[in-house]
């Protein structure tokens, strides 16, 4: 039996502990906002936090989160109005917005991490998220506003 | 009446189990536009004065939105117009997302036509209610209804003051005649209050905090997951399986084999072994734990490579000609000197974020499916096609799509579910991998180009032949089909803007080996990047700036009657009037790119440089210019792009510019990335790691959009972004390295 945190919610899971977590939050917790891109921990569309740090769910099992703390989009704000949700609607960032539940999760723990990014720092830390419609230019933008840096 | 918005999977299954759209909208056969449906006094809403609209007594407003959103941001702007020309206030409007139903025109969301095709539609639905609205208020106060003016939901008489809202309205208004088409008094455009005003699209902020529901997110009570394995070589059979180890896997219950298709393939399932499970991940694992043993037929011997050299060997060889102008032949022996040079883009995936998925449910008969589709009534037929039933007994809900690029118009991904729910009796979600996705994609053709030119002393082209040889789309359709179809041949090739007498465009046969299908821009992708490439060489050949030299090329202003010439020119299915060939048009995008851009103060400094391409597509005229910067290794970034876009009236400017930009990326990824190859009749990449895409780092750093203020009919913009950067980058890397880069993917040459 697996006990982990889930958006404050304590939870358990008794399945396979080699479940990756995305399976469990999309397809158990009936969470569907954290996104399937690859399965691999190559696009970032299924990024969370463990422990306020940004993981792949979709290679991450369900045994390496026992006792973690796991927020996922949804818990990332009680009326999903973090600075960074905000500063996404601000610029119009999502066209079809597959991929964003994980780019603002990305962001908002680069945030965490340094607070005043440029843009060196935030090709880093976004690089492995993918977004297929290319709204990376807004993104990079909407991130400068949420730190209150100049674009 | 309850709003009904894709926004959550207990609002799909609430919808799905009342099937509130077939008893809301099901009523008579309806036209497009301001037609009136007879009325229906059990109907959910008190009023429904077109297809596209239904209006309640508490001021409600439905609007229903008949076209898929992938980004474009067309599910929220199409209801806008239909908004602006009804005076109704945005804060009062629901949308409803259709299913796929042929009385809504069609549905088909690709080709960049959604505003081209119902702009005038949604104006005509919304001017008529709104007139309907006012005579009804006339009529309840006894006054002309020439001096009733409806504004946002209030019908207002002024001599009197007399208001009334939308709501108190509806039910005389229902009673009125609809008005003739000449009766309708469209807004100028002074009085718009939506079109060209950019409100935020309905779907923002539930797409910024996890909310919107995708295929991949749809459920249906009840439901089993599925994965299929298919055959590795396109058109191979299953000969035999074992799934002892798969049924092992817990959470599996069952498997489940899927025929294969009948040629040609069109949407029809490829065929294969799904596993059952009753979780996602369960039903993955049980399908890599399969054991198949494939037929793998006729295609086994596909190579990327062998293929590669046979169409540049077709390429160089004369072909069939489908537009001949003057005497290329005579013109080039006549000529001062002569260039030519060969061009290669790969096969290419479409990689949406978001792997193909589908719900379905077979039951009594019926279909019911939620799905990423761009086009419902698509996924009607190929459905009923498959289970031999009626396509009116498939009703197709749509979600929204996590990126679409084309690969979702081929619904494949639907047919399985709705195969294998009628085989195991449940609903049934068939989630693809990416894995998956890159292996079975309907893949954008690789194609061989091949440029001759004959210039006179100043260096200009008297005689210009493109040669292009790629397998056809028309293969999905017609197993024999080898040629490019008139759509794909209108797609840059015999449609050359060039004021150049003498000009030849030839197309040779190719036979296909995989699914071949259209991807964003389709083959301008590769007859732009020859074209535009090719040109930019007979200009430094020339020893002339490339802006002055393209503008010298594409020649005076006129309008250009291919048709007159006797080319077969499909126009995408326009008139030619409402839509010219306009190189003035094609002038002007240029030479605002060349002042946006600063291209005649920017000379190019080694390794650092702008390149320059423009092409009409999708009826839109589009010129980019790109800065490159290429360091002593090779590598390649892109600080700057500047896009000029004139894709006539604009009705929605954000969303022309979120679609300028994301072309830009697009066209980055094309350019610098993509390939797709095969070995044995394999697809060689997996995922992400080997088929590379445009992350942020690699992408544009700034893209810079300028729109033509218009007053044409208005075009197209999902797609005519992408064509002009790929050669604008291959260009502008000849001016900053002296390396002409002929074959994408760029990464694959050795640039310094």
């Amino acid at each position: 039996m697996i006990k982990l945190t889930l958006n404050g919610a304590a939870r358990q899971f008794d399945g396979d502990p080699e479940m990756p977590l995305l399976w469990f939050v999309r397809d158990i917790a009936d969470l569907s906002g954290t996104k399937f891109g690859c399965g691999a921990g190559l696009c970032g569309a299924c990024t969370v936090h463990i422990d306020g740090a940004a993981a792949r769910s979709c290679v991450t099992p369900m045994s390496a989160v026992a006792g973690k703390k796991v927020t996922t989009i949804e818990g990332l704000s009680p009326t999903g109005d973090h600075p960074v949700q905000k500063a996404w609607m601000q610029v119009n960032v999502p066209q079809c917005g597959y991929c964003q539940s994980g780019q603002i999760m990305q962001a908002v723990a680069l945030l965490k991490q340094k607070a005043k990014p440029n843009d060196a720092d935030i090709d880093s830390a976004m690089q492995g998220n993918i977004c297929r419609c290319g709204t990376y230019q807004r993104i990079r933008e909407a991130i400068k506003i949420a730190a209150g840096v100049k674009a | 009446m309850e709003p009904t918005t894709i926004t959550s999977p207990e609002r799909v299954q609430n919808v799905s189990r009342r099937g509130f759209l077939e008893t809301l909208f099901g009523a008579g056969a309806l036209i497009l536009g301001a037609q009136v449906v007879p009325q229906d006094a059990q109907a959910a809403v008190a009023w429904q004065p077109s297809v596209y609209l239904g209006l309640d007594t508490n001021g409600a407003i439905t609007i229903v939105t008949h076209r898929s959103e992938m980004g474009t941001g067309i599910r929220s702007v199409l209801p806008m117009v239909a908004a602006d020309e009804l005076e109704a206030d945005w804060k009062l409007v629901k949308l409803e997302q259709a299913i796929g139903d042929e009385k809504y025109g069609s549905q088909n969301t690709d080709g960049s036509c959604s505003i081209r095709d119902f702009y005038d539609a949604m104006r005509e639905a919304g001017a008529s209610a709104r007139l309907m609205l006012e005579r009804a208020a006339a009529q309840k106060w006894g006054v002309p209804a020439s001096e009733c003016k409806a504004s946002l939901s209030v019908v207002t008489h002024a001599k009197s003051g007399k208001k009334a809202g939308y709501g108190e309205l509806v039910t005389l208004a229902s009673q009125q005649k609809a008005p003739a088409k000449s009766e309708l008094k469209f807004k100028s455009a002074a009085e718009f209050r939506y079109i060209g005003k950019d409100l935020p699209m309905v779907d923002r902020d539930d797409l910024c905090r996890g909310k919107g529901t995708f295929g991949m997110d749809a459920k249906m009570p009840g439901m089993v997951y599925a994965s299929v394995l298919r055959s590795p070589v396109y058109g191979g059979t299953l000969k035999s399986f074992d799934d002892a180890e798969a049924k092992n896997v817990k959470g599996v219950s069952q498997t489940a084999v899927i025929p294969p298709f009948k040629a040609p393939h069109m949407f029809q399932a490829l065929g294969g072994v799904a596993v059952i499970a009753d979780n996602t991940w369960s039903a993955m694992q049980g399908r890599k734990k399969l054991k198949a043993e494939w037929d793998a037929g006729v295609h086994s011997s596909y190579d990327s490579d062998v293929y590669k050299k046979e169409l540049m060997d077709a390429a160089r060889k004369p072909q069939k000609a489908f537009r001949n102008q003057g005497d290329f032949n005579g013109a080039l022996a006549k000529a001062a000197k002569t260039h030519e040079a060969d061009y290669y883009v790969p096969l290419l995936a479409h990689a949406a974020m978001e792997p193909p998925a589908a719900v379905a449910e077979f039951k009594d008969g019926k279909v019911t499916t939620w799905t990423a589709t761009q086009n419902p009534q698509a996924v009607q037929e190929a459905v009923a096609g498959a289970l031999g039933i009626d396509k009116k007994n498939v009703i197709c809900h749509v979600t929204l799509l996590g990126g679409g690029f084309g690969r979702k118009s081929k619904p494949d991904y639907v047919v399985e579910a709705a195969l294998l729910s009628k085989q195991i009796g449940k609903p049934v979600k068939v989630v693809w991998s990416r894995e998956e996705d890159l292996q079975f994609d309907y893949y954008h053709a690789v194609a061989a180009m091949h440029c001759k030119a004959g210039v006179d002393a100043k260096g200009k082209p008297t005689a210009w032949l493109h040669r292009s040889v790629f397998p056809t789309i028309g293969s999905t359709f017609d197993a024999r089909a080898e040629y490019g179809q008139e759509f794909e041949l209108g797609m840059g090739l015999v449609d050359l803007p060039f004021d150049i007498p003498n000009l030849r465009a030839e197309n040779g046969p190719a036979k296909n080996h995989v699914r071949i299908g259209w991807m964003r821009a389709v083959a301008n992708i590769y007859h732009a990047f020859a074209t535009h490439s090719f040109v930019d060489e007979l200009a430094h050949a020339a020893g002339r700036d490339p802006v002055e030299y393209l503008l010298d090329v594409v020649g005076p202003a006129r309008k250009i009657d291919l048709k007159a010439q006797g080319v077969a020119y499909w126009n995408n299915g326009q008139p030619i009037d409402k839509y010219p060939l306009d190189t003035g048009r094609l002038r002007h995008v240029i030479e605002v790119v060349a002042e946006k851009s600063g291209w005649a103060k920017k000379k190019p400094s080694k390794g650092r440089a702008l390149g320059i391409a423009a092409h009409r597509s999708f009826l839109t005229y589009v010129a980019t210019v790109v800065e490159v910067e290429v360091d002593s290794n090779g590598r390649v970034r892109i600080p700057e792009v500047h896009m000029v876009v004139d894709a006539g009236q604009v009705i929605h400017p954000d969303r022309v510019r979120s679609q300028m930009e994301g072309a830009a990326v697009f066209g980055t990824s094309i350019a610098m990335m993509g390939e797709i190859t095969a070995k044995e009749g394999k697809i060689v990449q997996r995922n992400f790691n080997d088929y590379l895409v445009a992350r942020m780092p690699e992408a544009p750093l700034k893209t810079h959009v300028h729109i033509v203020a218009s007053n044409e009919a208005p075009a197209g913009v999902g797609e005519p972004g992408v064509p002009p950067v790929a050669p604008a980058i291959a260009n502008a890397i000849f001016r900053a390295t002296g390396k002409r880069v002929r074959e994408l993917p760029i990464r694959k040459q050795k640039l310094v």
